[in-house]
């Protein structure tokens, strides 16, 4: 019993982390109604970033002052993403207002190929630390009534409730301000909000700024766990099947389909793996989406699309 | 003459020239070319590229010091990111260069299976020096495949003997549990046979934990082996997955002193990052581990990185997979002059010679030591039907800050592996339809 609650809490906890990453995905398409294939990429750019800046930083200033120099790592981070965020509109965005889905569809995949490649020449394409003091040993809880205890993994657990606080950060940003509202009229219908003021441009660069510090938000935490490093970007192919499974324009969503998955995909590998011969976590999860989809296409809390002839 | 008649006058004329400069006939004679097959960029790059840079600055310090016998070493390097399909096309598009390719390193086991049958129609032949297919070692089948110094099969040998002594005799093995923790690829897989039959011979368990490239998810792995409580664990990673492991050893309190790696899981970027959390780890070390002292090492600093024209960081020579990537270039300089003894001193060889050269190395511990590799590694010799030479290896461990060698050296079980390296390269060769090289053969 322990160690299936062990696992379902490991579970939770990395579906928490998924979340974060699916948030990015969910941010723009709820805003501009773009599938963001560069958010993965982003993840890494900003997790880069961060790392380099905060062994840069002390150095180019004489420091020696962890604190300090990961305040300003964070501050050069955000700028470095604000300013990712701005270029992507201005130099590609821009250019395909009211195109085809599919088309802003590629212009992310290319815009996600080119941070990967221009963030590792910037950066350097080795392993790095991101130290912004994350407890790294496990802490055992319930010894008394579970024989051994339950292991709980105290960094895992310090990013779920980060993650769990932008989280509602964000779902108040988008319910209860007026650029909140603009975003979602901006993803109903571009050329309607357009006609009725909304500055489309402007909304854009907002939105992908949204998602650029909510990429260094999953880029610090992923990258205290792994380490900043290039695999960092394939972690978006983890967040695909909770957008899937919570529906692409639902932040709630994002937050359940991320726990359905982390779940799933760990007591898949403890319980079934063996039967198969072990490795079945990631194809897991994109088959419990596919089976989801047949029941509920639009996702567990997506819009359902209703088009009238 | 206008000016664009005059700029396409200057252009033939330019192109005469660097024609009659640099055409093959006249460079022939004294190049010989090798096809680096790398990856600086992917999620294997942090690995990657302290090899690749390595391997050029020994094909460099082989030019400082004169090339082989006066025959220069050209290369051309091409990106593989560790990918089969990639790594493939770069050999296609390589092999013919510059005269053609002297022999192949491609520096991934799924890129080594993809190349085995090309080698024996294109003569070129495969070095994979502590990788590859582990069967490759007997020459009679494969031909053209060399895992110098060292197969996996040799590595897991010598990590079953190495828990054997810690243990105080293979009799105390019984009974034990051991988990292998797997890169879920050709690699990954190799020393599963062999940990199998030393189970088998000494009553230990052995469970199978595969993960997925590239290797950063690892939770459910963990927790199984929390569970299972092995004895020990063997980490056959690469890349991001071997501090991944050590991370999740840390976070779910397996005790990183029984964790034991391949060559391919103890270097510095699959600790580095984890610090005093990898403290305790040890691996395989595949005869040499990082040699900043070494001579060889000195004299590359000196001729080259001295005078800017080493590759990669400064502070990366001398570190583990750098040293992978300079002995996996010595090993082929030297085959290159041991066949320049048989087909011409100071003449470029071709991939047929350089076979035999490679099937007749022997680098004794002079030759060892004049080269600057005294104390990095032991004699390697090669036979037409070993094409492995050496099965040598020690343990390092990492203290938190660096690896520090901690065991003697080991030599793999030739009787253990003799019979499975036969039984796996019979069965390939009667798949394949090969008919295995005679002793005679051996003689062309």
């Amino acid at each position: 019993m322990a160690f299936f609650i062990e696992t379902l809490l490991g579970g939770l906890m990395s579906g928490m982390l998924y979340s974060l990453v699916a948030l990015g995905f969910v941010l723009i398409y709820k805003a501009s109604g773009v599938f963001n294939f560069a958010q993965g990429a982003m993840v890494l750019f900003a997790a880069l970033s961060m790392a380099r800046f905060s062994e840069w930083i002390p150095e180019w200033l004489g420091m020696d002052n962890l604190f300090m120099a990961n305040l300003l790592a964070i501050v050069v981070s955000a700028l470095v993403m604000l300013a990712v965020a701005w270029l992507i509109e201005y130099l590609v965005l821009r250019h395909l207002v009211n195109q085809e889905g599919a088309t802003l569809l590629m212009a992310t995949l290319g815009i996600g190929y080119f941070l990967d490649g221009v963030g590792q020449t910037i950066f350097g394409s080795d392993i790095y630390k991101i130290d912004v003091g994350m407890p790294k040993e496990p802490v055992m809880m319930l010894e008394s009534v579970f024989e051994g205890g339950i292991l709980i993994n105290k960094e895992d657990f310090v990013a779920a409730f980060i993650a769990a606080m932008l989280v509602l950060a964000l779902t108040i940003f988008f319910q209860k301000t007026a650029t909140g509202r603009a975003l979602r009229a901006v993803a109903d219908d571009h050329q309607a909000a357009q006609s009725i003021g909304i500055p489309l441009g402007r909304i854009w660069v907002i939105v992908w700024c949204v998602a650029g510090l909510t990429a260094l938000v999953a880029g610090i935490i992923w990258g205290s766990k792994l380490g900043a490093q290039f695999s960092l970007s394939t972690v978006a192919l983890r967040a695909l099947p909770v957008v899937i499974l919570g529906g692409l324009t639902s932040v709630p969503g994002a937050i359940l389909g991320g726990l359905i998955i982390g779940v799933g995909e760990k007591l898949s590998e403890v319980y079934l793996g063996p039967y198969v011969g072990g490795g079945i976590e990631i194809w897991f999860a994109y088959m419990l989406a596919l089976v989801f989809l047949l029941f509920r296409p639009q996702g567990l809390f997506g819009e359902k699309i209703i088009d009238r002839v | 003459m206008n000016l664009r008649k005059l700029a396409i006058a200057a252009s033939v004329s330019a192109i005469g020239l660097s024609a009659a400069l640099v055409s093959p006939a006249a460079t022939a004679a004294e190049e010989q070319f090798f096809p680096v097959l790398a990856y600086r960029t992917g999620a294997y790059a942090p690995n990657g590229a302290p090899w690749a840079n390595g391997f050029v600055d020994y094909m460099k310090l082989a030019n400082v010091r004169g090339g082989v016998n006066g025959v220069k070493m050209i290369w051309e390097e091409c990106e593989t990111a560790y990918a089969t399909d990639r790594g493939v096309e770069c050999y296609e598009r390589l092999k013919a260069k510059h005269g053609g390719a002297t022999a192949v390193q491609p520096l991934s086991t799924g890129i080594t299976f993809a190349l085995t049958e090309k080698a024996p129609v294109d003569k070129i032949p495969v070095i994979t020096a502590g990788y590859g297919r582990s069967e490759s070692q007997n020459g009679a089948v494969f031909g053209w495949n060399f895992p110098l110094v060292g197969t996996y099969w040799s590595g897991a040998d010598v990590l079953v003997q190495h828990i054997a002594k810690k243990e105080g005799g293979f009799d105390k093995l019984k009974g034990k549990k051991i988990a292998l923790v797997y890169h879920d690829s050709p690699y990954g897989k190799e020393p599963i046979a062999l940990l199998q039959e030393r189970g088998k011979m000494h009553g230990f368990d052995v469970s199978l934990l595969p993960v997925a490239h590239p290797g950063v998810e690892q939770k459910a792995t963990w927790l199984q082996i929390r569970q299972n409580k092995p004895d020990y664990v063997f980490l056959w990673g690469w890349g991001v997955m071997n501090s991944t492991a050590i991370k999740e050893a840390q976070a779910t309190g397996y005790p990183r002193e029984k964790m034991y790696g391949v060559w391919w899981s103890g270097a510095e970027p699959d600790v580095k990052d984890v610090g005093e959390g990898a403290k305790g780890y040890s691996a395989l070390a595949m005869q040499h581990g990082a040699e900043p002292n070494s001579k060889v090492i000195k004299e590359v600093l000196a001729s080259l990185h001295a005078k800017g024209q080493g590759t990669g960081p400064k502070e990366e020579v001398g570190q583990v997979l750098y040293m992978r990537g300079l002995i996996s270039a010595m090993v082929q300089t030297e085959a290159v002059r041991v066949a320049q003894g048989r087909y011409g001193k100071g003449k470029r060889i071709t991939g047929e010679q350089m076979r035999w050269g490679l099937e007749n190395l022997n680098l004794d511990q002079k030759t060892l030591d004049a080269l600057g590799f005294a104390g990095v590694m032991r004699p390697v010799h090669t036979t037409c039907i070993d094409h492995m030479g050496s099965g040598f290896a020690r343990i390092h461990t990492w203290d938190g800050k660096k690896w520090n060698f901690s065991s003697d050296w080991y030599e793999a079980d030739q009787k253990v592996l003799r019979p499975m390296v036969m039984l796996a390269s019979a069965k390939y060769a009667s798949e394949k339809k090969i008919t295995p090289r005679t002793p005679e053969d051996c003689k062309k």
